[in-house]
């Protein structure tokens, strides 16, 4: 056995989750998939005194679509929102960033809300939620509240959710532009490894070519995955030249902070978050042109 | 300090199994080391090599990424499991070995299961969804190659079966 001893218990509903947390506080850890949280205890980078595990817990499982949004349960498994055809036409950019998420064996216990909740700066579901702006519902034995994405990310793998709180759902706006396109790319040692920098778009053009607006973010390249609403808004109204694209791209990886390590130094990696951010619009340029 | 015992109960390769169990006790080493079953490895622990892999109700999971009392009311299948009931190799067994798709056999357990899973889901995947599959097991002898050639070619035994 590799993780230090700890009192475990499944929650067979949210409440009882909430009450769990509101009696052990800062002791305990919610265990959803497990697939980041179980090694880091092995590896006893984290003791919780407390494991609450809310895996089981089916109201927490949903996916449910609504006109501009698609809302998912926290614990809603990895593969199955990967496999969710109808999901992937209205947010395409979910089923593009898993393809990147680790391997089969942990998309099929990862769930959608541990990765947002374990906050890696390099993960691919925390960029997605920022670039477009999703919504996080958390609950505690007090009651809810809502943070969009970039008041939820504090820090590298730190949010600004209270020990007492569990995320419920999270809410990803669905674009209603009929020619919307998106993209996510990245750069590791190996596919499904962590990234070293990852980029994300989604792009929305009229009839004629020109954009009605752009989105995109940079995983990797700082302590939280950053979006660029400012350089975005100044894609619309142009037609997505690749001159225009790669300025924006470029405006983006000066604004980035990103580390050094074994893997890639500071310099490599807003190199990469210029290539990146400016190959990850053109693919959502391209596929929003493509649509007929 | 003496651990809560937990009480699971596990349906292993068709069996149902209970024990009681300290909640940090992965499911790997309690499939391991209390039932025996040791045909699936460990490598790494913590979920990078897959030579752990198991199915947990079908779906290929990686056992030192879980611990045993999260299996409860679960079923779980092992490399044990695979093997048709009167022992003989199963079909994709015996492609491994048509093809030489193992060395050392380290990773074969994982390898094994991860492909099960996929012609389980998919029965005629193309080489690309195959190296998919596989992407999260780790091999050190084979250089995969013979590995991909071995599911490609239980793919066509099955699809030949079924006809």
């Amino acid at each position: 056995m590799k993780a230090a001893p700890f009192e475990y218990a499944r929650a067979a509903s949210l409440e009882e989750a909430c009450e769990l947390l509101r009696r052990h506080g800062d002791g305990a850890k919610l265990l959803a998939g497990g697939q980041s949280l179980v090694p880091m205890m092995a590896m006893r980078l984290v003791r919780p005194a407390w494991l609450i595990d809310i895996s089981e817990i089916a109201a927490l499982k949903f996916v449910s679509l609504e006109k501009d949004a698609a809302r998912i349960g926290a614990c809603a498994r990895q593969c199955v929102v990967e496999r969710n055809d109808v999901l992937a036409s209205r947010v395409p950019l979910l089923r593009q960033a898993l393809s990147w998420v680790g391997h089969a064996q942990t998309r099929s216990r990862g769930t959608i809300g541990g990765s947002l909740a374990h906050a890696d700066p390099c993960a691919e579901l925390p960029l997605v939620a920022q670039v477009l702006g999703a919504r996080m519902l958390l609950r505690s034995a007090k009651g809810t509240r809502t943070l969009e994405a970039d008041k939820f990310f504090s820090g590298p793998m730190a949010t600004h959710a209270r020990s007492d709180e569990c995320l419920e759902e999270i809410q990803w706006p669905a674009w209603s532009w009929r020619r919307t396109g998106s993209a996510f790319t990245e750069i590791s040692v190996r596919h499904g490894d962590f990234a070293m920098v990852s980029a994300a778009a989604q792009i929305a053009i009229d009839g004629d070519g020109r954009c009605v607006r752009a989105a995109f973010g940079l995983g990797g390249a700082g302590g939280t995955p950053l979006a660029f609403p400012r350089i975005a808004a100044r894609l619309v109204g142009t037609r997505l030249d690749d001159a225009v694209v790669k300025d924006a791209a470029h405006a983006a990886a000066i604004e980035t902070e990103p580390g050094s390590d074994l893997h890639a130094s500071a310099e490599y990696r807003r190199h990469l978050a210029g290539v990146l951010a400016a190959r990850a619009l053109r693919e959502a340029r391209e596929r929003a042109r493509s649509v007929q | 300090m003496s651990e809560t015992l937990h009480a699971i109960s596990v349906e292993v390769n068709g069996k149902p199994r209970s024990a009681q169990v300290p909640a940090r006790l992965s499911l790997v080493d309690w499939l391991r080391e209390e039932l025996l079953l040791t045909g699936t490895h460990i490598g790494c622990e913590h979920g990078i090599c897959g030579a752990c892999s198991v199915m947990l109700d079908g779906e290929p999971v990686r056992s030192c990424l879980m611990y045993a009392v999260q299996a409860d009311g679960h079923r779980v299948t092992t490399v044990e499991g695979l093997a048709r009931t009167d022992g003989s190799l199963s079909v994709l067994q015996d492609s491994f070995c048509e093809t030489h798709g193992l060395q050392c056999g380290y990773c074969t357990p994982g390898m094994l299961i991860a492909a099960q899973a996929l012609l389980n889901a998919n029965p005629s995947p193309s080489e690309a969804q195959i190296r998919d599959a596989i992407g999260g097991n780790l091999c050190r002898c084979t250089g995969y190659q013979q590995i991909v050639e071995a599911v490609q070619l239980a793919a066509e035994r099955i699809a030949k079966e079924g006809k």
